[in-house]
C-alpha cells in the first residue's frame, strides 16, 4: 500500500514536471472564441477544449502536436467554403466534435479533416455531416481513425467525395467507424499495412470499401450493406479479407466483392448475402476461399477472365440462383468439400461426402452470360431440362469444373 | 303438346334430319322407330334441347324451346346409356336429382317395384348394367312430368323388371301423359304403342297406328310391316 | 349452378384420384420439410414442382373428368337446369377440388412445421395462390380441348400437347428468340411473352419473391420496373384472372352450342 502510494506520487510529479499541458478552452463567450485563435495561442502538446457551440471557421491548420477535444455538441461549421481542418504536424489527437458543411469543388478535394504528411495522429469519435470528403489521410502513417461517424448526402458519383480516404499511407488503423451515403465509404490508394476492422459502411453511392494498388492490408469484421457495390479490391497484393459481411448490394452488375488483378489473397469466413453477385472475380490468382457463406445471391461467384490456382474449400453455398458463372472453358481452380444446397446427390458410404461430384456451373448461367435477358427464364422447366442434359454431358461448360467431394451437411 | 316444324339437323356435313314435321297432341304412347342412323335419337334429343337444330322449330307445351330450359320441368327423360358418377351411392344419386329438380317425387314406390332397396347404399360403380338401368328408370319416373321420353328403356332388364316397366308405362299413360319411346324390340312396340312414328333417312316415313301401318304395307302383322318398309326402302 | 358445383366437387373429393393427389402433396410437403427444415428452401423446391405438376394434373383431370362424366352430363342436360350452370358448376367442382387438394396437401405440413411463425409465409401464400390459379386455368383449357374433341384419345393427346407447349416448348421458343434477337431491345418482348404464358407468369411472380437478387442483375429496365412495382404485381394477378376467364368463357360458349 505504501509502495503503491509513493509510485503514484512520483508519477504525478513526473507528469507535472515534463508535460505541463495547458488547457485552452474555446467557447462563444470565452476569452478565446475562435478555434484558429486558440491554435495560434497554443504551445506544443497543449489541449484545446471546444465547448458546446457552433464555430463557423474553415481552413483551420494544425501545425503543432495538439489535442483537440470537443465537449458536448461542439460543431465546426465550414459554411461550404472549403476545407475545414488540416493537420500538418505529427501527434495530433482529434476527438469528440462534429464538423458540418464542407465545401464542394470539382477541382479540389476539400475534406472535413485532412492529415497531411503526418504521423502518430488519432481521430476518435468525430462526427462528420454534410461533407465532400470526410477524413482524408495524405501520405500519413502510424495513426488511427477510430469510432467516427461519417454521414454524407451523396446522390451521384461525380460530385461526391469519399468517407475515409487513404492516399500513400502506411500503418493506419481504421476501426469501428460508420460511413454512410458518400461516394466510397473507405478508399485506399497506394496504402500499405492498413488494418480496417469492424466498420459499417452502407448506402454509399459507389463502393463500401475500395482498394487500388495497395498491398499487405487487411480488413476484418466489417459490414458492407446496400452500397452501389460492396467492396472493390483492384490491383493489390496480399490482402487479408476475413469475417466481413457483404449484404444487399443490388443492381445490374452489382456485387458484394470485386477482385480485379488480385494475387495471393485470403478470403476467409465472410458472409455474402443477397447480393446480385457475391464475388466477381477477374484475373485473380492464388487466392484461398475458405469457410465463407454464400446465401441467396443471384450469382455466388462470377468468374471472368483468366483466374488460376484459386482454391475454394469448406464454403457454404446456400440457395443462390446460380452458384458459379464461368466464361471460359478452361478451369484451373479447385473446388472441394464445399456444401452446396443445390446438390442432389447421395452418400451411400455415409462419410459425409456425396458420392457423385457436384457441377456448380449450369448451362443456363452460361446462356445468361451471353444474353442477359434470358434471366427471365430462370427456374423454368425448359431450363431445367437443358441444364440436366448439360450436366450429363458437358459441352459448353468446363467439364473438370466440379466439386468431387461435395459435403452432405452444411458447415457450421 | 309437341309440335315439330321442318326440323333439320346436320352434324358436320352429314345431314341427319332433313325436315321433320311432327305433331303429337293426344296423350298416349308413341313409338319412334326406324333403322340405325335414321335419326331417332336426334329427334328425341332435339325435343329435349340436347341437340340444337340446324333449322326448323320445336314447340313443347305450346312454347318454342329454343334457348329455354324451364319446360323440362314437365319432361322426364330416360337416356340410352346410363352412366352415373361412380363415387355416388344410389340413395345419394336419387337425393341429388331430387335436390336438382325440386319437385315432388315418389321414388319409394318405384324402388320397391324394382327391388332396389338392397342397393341403396351401394356405390353406382359397383352395380350391374341391369341394376343401373333400373336406377335410371327410377330417376326418370319418380317425377310427375307430363311428357316422358324413354330411349331404349328395355336395355338390360330382366323379364320381371320388364313386366314392371310395362305396367308403369301403362299407368302413366292412364294419367293422360304423352310417352315417347324408342326401341328395337318389336313385341314391346306392338304391345304398348298407340301410334308409330317411323323415321327413314332423316324424314318421317310414316306416322299412325299399327293398324294403319299394316294396312298401308299390305302385311298381315306389324313385324312384317316393319320388315316390308326396310326392304322397300332398298328397292 | 351451386348445386352442380357441390355435387361435382364432392364426387371428385371422394374419388380415389383426389386422395392420391392429396396424399402426394402431403408426402411431398412432409418429406421436403423433414429433409430440410428450412421453409424458404422448401418453397423454392415446391415452386419447381408446382409450376410443372399443377398444370399437368389440372390438364389431365379436366380431360378425364369431362370424358368420364359425359353420360352423366347428358342426364343433367335433360334436367330442367340451365346448360351454363351445369358446365360452370362442373368446372368449378373439378378445379375447386384440385385446388383444395393442393392447398390442404401443402398447407398442413407447412403449418405443422411452423409456417405462421416463418418469414416465408407470404412466399408460401403466393405459391399456393398461383398454384390455385394454374389449376383453374389448366382445368379450363383442358375442358376446352375435351369439349371440342369427341375422340378421347385425340382429346388426351391434344391436352398433353397443350401442357407440353406451355410448360416446355414455349420457353424453348422464347429462349431462342431472345438469343437470335439479342442485339435488339427485348424488354417489351420479354414482358409480353411472359404475360402470354400462365406458367411463365406464375413463375415470374414467385421469382420476384425468391430470386430477387438475380433478377435485379437483369438490365431490362422495363421488365424490372414492371414486375418490381405494385402496379406490375397487380397487372400480373389480373392477367392470371384473365387467363382463367377466357377459357371458361369459350368453354361455356361451346357448351351452349354443342349437341349431346
Amino acid at each position: 500500500m505504501k509502495i503503491a502510494g509513493s509510485i503514484l506520487f512520483c508519477f504525478l510529479n513526473l507528469n507535472l514536471l515534463f508535460a505541463q499541458p495547458t488547457r485552452i478552452e474555446v467557447c462563444n463567450n470565452c476569452e478565446t472564441s475562435r478555434l484558429i485563435a486558440a491554435l495560434q495561442m497554443a504551445s506544443r502538446y497543449d489541449t484545446i477544449i471546444l465547448k458546446p457551440g457552433i464555430y463557423r471557421e474553415y481552413n483551420i491548420v494544425i501545425d503543432k502536436p495538439i489535442t483537440l477535444l470537443g465537449e458536448g455538441e461542439a460543431v465546426i461549421d465550414g459554411e461550404n467554403k472549403g476545407e475545414v481542418l488540416k493537420v500538418v504536424s505529427d501527434s495530433v489527437h482529434l476527438e469528440g466534435f462534429k464538423i458540418i458543411n464542407v465545401g464542394t469543388s470539382y477541382t479540389t478535394d476539400y475534406a472535413a479533416i485532412r492529415i497531411e504528411k503526418s504521423r502518430y495522429f488519432k481521430i476518435r469519435n468525430v462526427r462528420l455531416e454534410k461533407l465532400f470528403f470526410g477524413i482524408y489521410l495524405e501520405k500519413a502513417a502510424d495513426g488511427e481513425v477510430i469510432g467516427n461517424t461519417i454521414i454524407g448526402d451523396a446522390v451521384e458519383e461525380f460530385n461526391s467525395g469519399n468517407g475515409i480516404q487513404l492516399w500513400y499511407c502506411k500503418n493506419v488503423k481504421v476501426i469501428d467507424n460508420r460511413v454512410e451515403q458518400v461516394r466510397d465509404g473507405i478508399y485506399l490508394e497506394f496504402s500499405d499495412n492498413i488494418e480496417i476492422e469492424n466498420n459499417i459502411s452502407s448506402h454509399n453511392v459507389r463502393y463500401g470499401l475500395h482498394f487500388m494498388f495497395s498491398n499487405n492490408d487487411s480488413y476484418r469484421g466489417n459490414t458492407f450493406e446496400d452500397n452501389g457495390a460492396g467492396v472493390a479490391v483492384m490491383f493489390s497484393k496480399h490482402i487479408n479479407m476475413s469475417g466481413n459481411t457483404f449484404k444487399k448490394n443490388w443492381g445490374a452488375a452489382s456485387f458484394g466483392l470485386l477482385l480485379k488483378e488480385i494475387n495471393d489473397a485470403q478470403i476467409i469466413g465472410n458472409t455474402f448475402e443477397e447480393n446480385t453477385i457475391g464475388i466477381n472475380i477477374e484475373g485473380s490468382n492464388r487466392i484461398q476461399y475458405r469457410n465463407n457463406e454464400f446465401i441467396s445471391n443471384g450469382w455466388a461467384l462470377k468468374v471472368r477472365g483468366a483466374c488460376y490456382t484459386n482454391t475454394f474449400t469448406d464454403n457454404n453455398f446456400l440457395y443462390n440462383s446460380f452458384d458459379i458463372s464461368y466464361n471460359s472453358k478452361i478451369n484451373d481452380n479447385i473446388f472441394e468439400q464445399n456444401y452446396w444446397s443445390n446438390y442432389s446427390g447421395y452418400d451411400l458410404d455415409r462419410d459425409g461426402i456425396g458420392d457423385v461430384p457436384y457441377r456448380p456451373v449450369k448451362l443456363f448461367s452460361y446462356i445468361v452470360n451471353r444474353t442477359p435477358e434470358t434471366i427471365v427464364l430462370l427456374r423454368s422447366l425448359f431450363m431445367d431440362i437443358i441444364d440436366f442434359s448439360e450436366k450429363v454431358s458437358p459441352v459448353f461448360t468446363p467439364d473438370n469444373l466440379l466439386d468431387a467431394k461435395p459435403r452432405m451437411k452444411r458447415l457450421l | 303438346m309437341i309440335t315439330v316444324n321442318g326440323l333439320h339437323k346436320k352434324f358436320g356435313k352429314n345431314s341427319v334430319l332433313k325436315g321433320i314435321d311432327l305433331k303429337i297432341e293426344r296423350p298416349g304412347i308413341y313409338a319412334i322407330l326406324g333403322p340405325n342412323g335414321s335419326g331417332k335419337t336426334t329427334v328425341i334429343k332435339s325435343i329435349l334441347g340436347m341437340v340444337l337444330p340446324s333449322g326448323g322449330q320445336i314447340e313443347v307445351f305450346g312454347q318454342n324451346i329454343s334457348k329455354r330450359w324451364k319446360y323440362r320441368r314437365e319432361l322426364n327423360y330416360l337416356p340410352q346409356i346410363a352412366n352415373f358418377p361412380g363415387n355416388l351411392k344410389v340413395a345419394e344419386l336419387l337425393n341429388m336429382i331430387k335436390d336438382l329438380r325440386r319437385m315432388p317425387s315418389e321414388e319409394e314406390h318405384l324402388i320397391e317395384l324394382f327391388g332396389l332397396q338392397p342397393f341403396l347404399k351401394s356405390k353406382l360403380a359397383n352395380l350391374s348394367g341391369g341394376t343401373k338401368q333400373k336406377v335410371n328408370i327410377v330417376i326418370t319416373l319418380m317425377f310427375d312430368g307430363q311428357l316422358l321420353i324413354l330411349d331404349e328403356p328395355t336395355t338390360g332388364l330382366d323379364p320381371a323388371a320388364l313386366i314392371v316397366l310395362k305396367r308403369i308405362i301403362k299407368d302413366e299413360k292412364a294419367k293422360g301423359k304423352v310417352i315417347l319411346i324408342t326401341t328395337h324390340i318389336m313385341e314391346f312396340v306392338e304391345e304398348m304403342a298407340d301410334e308409330i312414328v317411323y323415321l327413314l333417312e332423316g324424314k318421317i316415313y310414316f306416322q299412325g297406328t299399327i293398324k294403319e301401318l299394316t294396312k298401308r304395307t299390305n302385311q298381315s302383322d306389324f313385324q312384317h310391316a316393319i320388315a316390308e318398309i326396310s326392304t322397300s326402302q332398298h328397292a | 349452378m351451386l348445386k352442380i358445383l357441390k355435387y361435382s366437387f364432392f364426387d371428385l373429393v371422394r374419388s380415389r384420384w383426389s386422395y392420391v393427389y392429396l396424399l402426394f402433396y402431403l408426402a411431398l410437403g412432409f418429406t421436403l420439410l423433414f429433409l430440410n427444415n428450412d421453409l424458404s428452401k422448401a418453397v423454392i423446391t415446391l415452386m419447381n414442382i408446382i409450376i410443372v405438376l399443377v398444370p399437368l394434373i389440372g390438364t389431365i383431370f379436366g380431360v378425364m373428368y369431362y370424358y368420364n362424366s359425359r353420360e352423366f352430363t347428358e342426364l343433367l342436360i335433360a334436367q330442367p337446369i340451365k346448360r351454363s350452370s351445369i358446365f360452370l358448376g362442373q368446372y368449378l367442382g373439378v378445379a375447386g377440388s384440385l385446388a383444395l387438394s393442393l392447398i390442404l396437401g401443402l398447407g398442413i405440413p407447412f403449418i405443422f412445421y411452423g409456417l405462421f411463425k416463418s418469414a416465408a409465409i407470404w412466399d408460401f401464400v403466393l405459391l399456393l395462390y398461383t398454384g390455385a390459379f394454374l389449376t383453374f386455368i389448366f382445368t379450363a383449357l383442358s375442358l376446352n380441348i375435351a369439349i371440342y374433341n369427341e375422340n378421347r384419345i385425340k382429346g388426351f393427346g391434344y391436352a398433353i400437347l397443350m401442357w407440353l407447349f406451355f410448360a416446355v416448348l414455349y420457353d424453348g421458343i422464347f429462349l431462342l428468340s431472345l438469343i437470335i434477337f439479342e442485339d435488339y431491345p427485348l424488354d417489351t418482348f420479354s414482358l409480353t411473352a411472359t404475360l402470354l404464358n400462365p406458367i411463365d407468369l406464375s413463375r415470374t411472380l414467385i421469382l420476384l419473391k425468391l430470386d430477387i437478387s438475380a433478377l435485379l442483375g437483369y438490365t431490362g429496365a422495363v421488365f424490372k420496373s414492371f414486375f418490381g412495382t405494385l402496379l406490375g404485381f397487380g397487372i400480373s394477378i389480373m392477367m392470371l384472372v384473365v387467363w382463367t376467364l377466357i377459357p371458361v368463357f369459350t368453354y361455356l360458349r361451346k357448351a351452349r352450342k354443342k349437341d349431346f
